[in-house]
């Protein structure tokens, strides 16, 4: 952003100018994110920072909201904090219960979609492909569609999803995969599968495919050849669309809203749920933690794209 | 190579042939035919993935708007008898009928289906059905007087062309519905009145809110981008930061925190009234209105405008811009003529993606929305979960997706799709 020798002084001034806009803009964008973290530790049920809050009064901060995460729901909140509170608290508290549920349908949706992902990837960025394009707006269409109109496919389909196939001779009323762990896993890994085919895509389009043909003169197989020669190079793309399918999955709460039992409470849900009936200060505590993951994630995503551009040699070290 | 070895036979008479004495140009094709089932069976896995658990139940939910069965299935004399007297008045035959298969509906538990459906088109008459399904077993000819002793409702001749418009399953009832229209007793569509057309006014109201959000994006993204671009790499990538934080932040976060400082007693009135720009008792609302849905999805689209500029903008060379300016165009023109034109397919980019993603949001209008700020999803969900009118959900819907793929099909055309980035 250096001006030239030759600007004016109304340059000058619009410069500066430029620069304040752009950094308004930035306020908007990242200010209503990291206020959520010092809002979260007001001692008053309020969504507004108190007098002893400003005054940075320590009576003005509490955790008293964090607390509440871990008891609420436990069967014996007030017993002494010792082992047996902390298993209560991992077997009863509801965010706890809800934690659990968004790790583990997000870890298994992940796993699928970025298998499938990666292997459609590896096809579509052959050279040979047939119908590439077409196939490829039908695999990116999740990404596409109005979450509330997936949600209603999906609602239907998971109620009763032997009703497809009576054409091959099921039996129509052979089970139902709406309100299970496997039925909210598969919806979630179709909703993810766009991030894995988007980026695992993009990655091969870096990937020097000589390299393919240097392994199989050297007397590999295929398998061999994917596993020891190409998985190494792309996966950082890999690693990056799974954790785009992962956040996907831990971030969706209308599919788990239509397909979900109350067994399949994840923590959006749970936050759904709390902000639609009467917004706590618990779901800012959620909130808070929620943002503090999501600087985690974003922060391996950023090292993985530096690494897989320095394999590339598209940056400096 | 081998065409031309082909298209030379009479220089070259003998055929160029493999080590196992096929014709050089037969293996080549049957080589390159298995290199591209190859590639087809790596994607076919997910392909069938996808299309049996994505794209066939959405196509059979959206099949639920033109195919309703839940009159017709119940009512087959009626059915019969609207099939044998187009355009008749119902007369005792009809009636008879109607006795009939109100008796079958009830015996059969599914009267409820049948009121339901009328109800759609004629509210009110759910109670109608039920109630009359359970005396309909002791009913006796003339069934006409005696259906209309139990409620003269039975006579209202629009309740007579929506079950003739109900009796078959195949039907654009709702998506008259949809379009605010409805149905004459002489069996005719024509638009509701003003104060009831609900659905085209929320289509465009979706619209011009899309317009707008899609409008403030560019508005902010412009400069952000152009800032990126522009910056030495290592300050860029600090700032881009910035931009991913958001894009990487739960949906829910983001609302709840425009919640948050939106409210009346919230962050922003609170900051506003002490430094006493507004009076105690002239908190604005901003929230649950059209503000609160504009501010929020403004914030949560932004960094999806930001990242298609700013990879367009990334490959523009300074020197174009540099040259203007040598030749004497001010620092205006020089954006205008030479910099705007450029950035034209970032623009179109940013531009169409934020629209579908806005014409199609759930979430956030329907915390922040209210009532005015609401969406055309917001109505959908409503049909799917509260009134169960499943069949106008999917006329809606489709509705909605059709215009999301037109606009699906202009980015392709624009972009590529294989050309998306991420973060």
């Amino acid at each position: 952003m250096k001006l030239p020798i030759y600007a004016t002084p109304l340059e000058r001034t619009w410069a500066w100018a430029y620069r304040a806009i752009c950094g308004a803009i930035f306020v908007f964008l990242i200010a209503p994110i990291l206020i959520i973290i010092p809002l979260s530790f007001n001692a008053e049920p309020y969504f507004t920072f108190t007098r002893e809050m400003l005054t940075f009064d320590p009576a003005g901060y509490s955790s008293r909201w964090y607390d509440n995460l871990l008891t609420f729901g436990m069967i014996a909140p007030d017993a002494a904090r010792d082992g047996n509170w902390w298993s209560d608290v991992w077997a009863n508290a509801s965010w706890v219960q809800a934690a659990k549920n968004s790790v583990i349908i997000g870890f298994f949706s992940t796993i699928l979609a970025t298998v499938l992902g990666t292997i459609a990837a590896l096809g579509l960025s052959r050279p040979e492909m047939p119908y590439r394009k077409a196939i490829m707006a039908i695999l990116i269409s999740p990404m596409i569609v109005p979450i509330i109109i997936t949600a209603t496919g999906l609602f239907f389909f998971y109620s009763n999803p032997c009703a497809m196939f009576v054409g091959l001779g099921l039996d129509p009323a052979c089970g139902r995969l709406a309100g299970t762990y496997l039925g909210v896993v598969l919806a979630h890994a179709t909703l993810g599968i766009p991030f894995v085919i988007i980026t695992v895509t993009a990655t091969l389009l870096g990937f020097d495919r000589s390299l393919l043909r240097a392994s199989a003169s050297l007397g590999a197989g295929p398998v061999t050849t994917f596993f020891k020669v190409q998985l190494p190079l792309i996966t950082p793309g890999v690693v990056s669309g799974a954790l785009f399918a992962f956040v996907t999955s831990f971030d969706e709460v209308v599919v788990v809203l239509f397909i979900g039992s109350h067994e399949q409470q994840t923590i959006p849900r749970a936050m759904w749920n709390g902000i639609r009936e009467q917004i706590s200060p618990s779901i800012l505590a959620v909130a808070a933690i929620l943002v503090v993951v999501s600087i985690g994630l974003l922060t391996v995503v950023e090292l993985l794209r530096r690494r897989s551009e320095r394999m590339r040699g598209l940056s400096p070290a | 190579m081998a065409d031309v070895t082909m298209d030379a036979p009479a220089a070259r008479p003998e055929l160029l042939r493999t080590a196992d004495g096929m014709p050089l140009k037969a293996a080549l094709a049957a080589a390159s035919r298995r290199a591209r089932i190859r590639a087809f069976l790596l994607v076919l896995p997910l392909l069938a993935f996808i299309l049996i658990t994505f794209v066939v139940p959405i196509g059979q939910m959206l099949s639920r708007s033109m195919i309703n069965d839940q009159f017709s299935a119940s009512m087959p004399a009626v059915g019969q008898w609207f099939a044998d007297n187009p355009n008749a008045a119902p007369d005792e035959a009809a009636f008879a009928a109607l006795a009939s298969d109100l008796a079958g509906a009830a015996e059969a538990r599914t009267i409820g289906e049948v009121g339901t459906r009328i109800n759609y088109d004629v509210p009110g008459t759910r109670s109608l059905f039920t109630s009359t399904g359970r005396k309909a077993k002791t009913l006796a000819p003339p069934y006409r007087d005696a259906l209309l002793a139990i409620d003269k409702d039975w006579d209202r001749p629009d309740l007579w062309a929506t079950m003739r418009a109900a009796s078959t399953p195949a039907t654009t009832a709702f998506y008259q519905a949809a379009l605010d229209r409805k149905l004459t007793p002489e069996g005719k569509y024509e638009r509701a009145d003003a104060g009831s057309r609900i659905y085209v006014t929320l289509f465009i109201r979706t619209f011009i809110l899309s317009v707008v959000i899609t409008g403030l994006c560019l508005l902010l993204g412009y400069p952000i981008a152009h800032l990126l671009a522009v910056l030495p790499l290592r300050h860029a990538s600090l700032l881009m930061i910035l931009v991913l934080l958001p894009f990487w932040t739960s949906l829910l976060v983001r609302t709840t925190s425009w919640m948050v400082l939106l409210q009346g007693q919230g962050v922003i009135n609170n900051v506003l009234v002490s430094l006493g720009i507004i009076g105690d008792d002239g908190r604005l609302a901003m929230m649950y209105n059209q503000t609160g849905t504009i501010i929020a999805m403004t914030h949560i689209l932004l960094p999806f405008m930001i990242l298609p500029l700013y990879s367009v903008m990334k490959t523009i060379p300074p020197s174009y811009a540099r040259a203007a300016r040598s030749l004497g165009a001010s620092s205006w023109t020089t954006f205008r003529r030479i910099y705007l034109p450029q950035t034209a397919p970032g623009i179109g980019a940013g531009g169409i993606l934020v629209f579908i993603l806005a014409v199609g949001y759930y979430i956030t209008p329907a915390l922040v929305g209210g009532a005015d700020g609401t969406l055309i999803s917001n109505q959908i969900a409503f049909h799917m979960q509260k009134s169960l009118n499943w069949s106008l959900a999917a006329a809606l819907a489709s509705m909605l997706l059709a215009a999301v793929l037109i606009l699906y099909w202009a980015y392709d055309r624009l972009v590529g799709i294989d050309n998306m980035k991420l973060g």
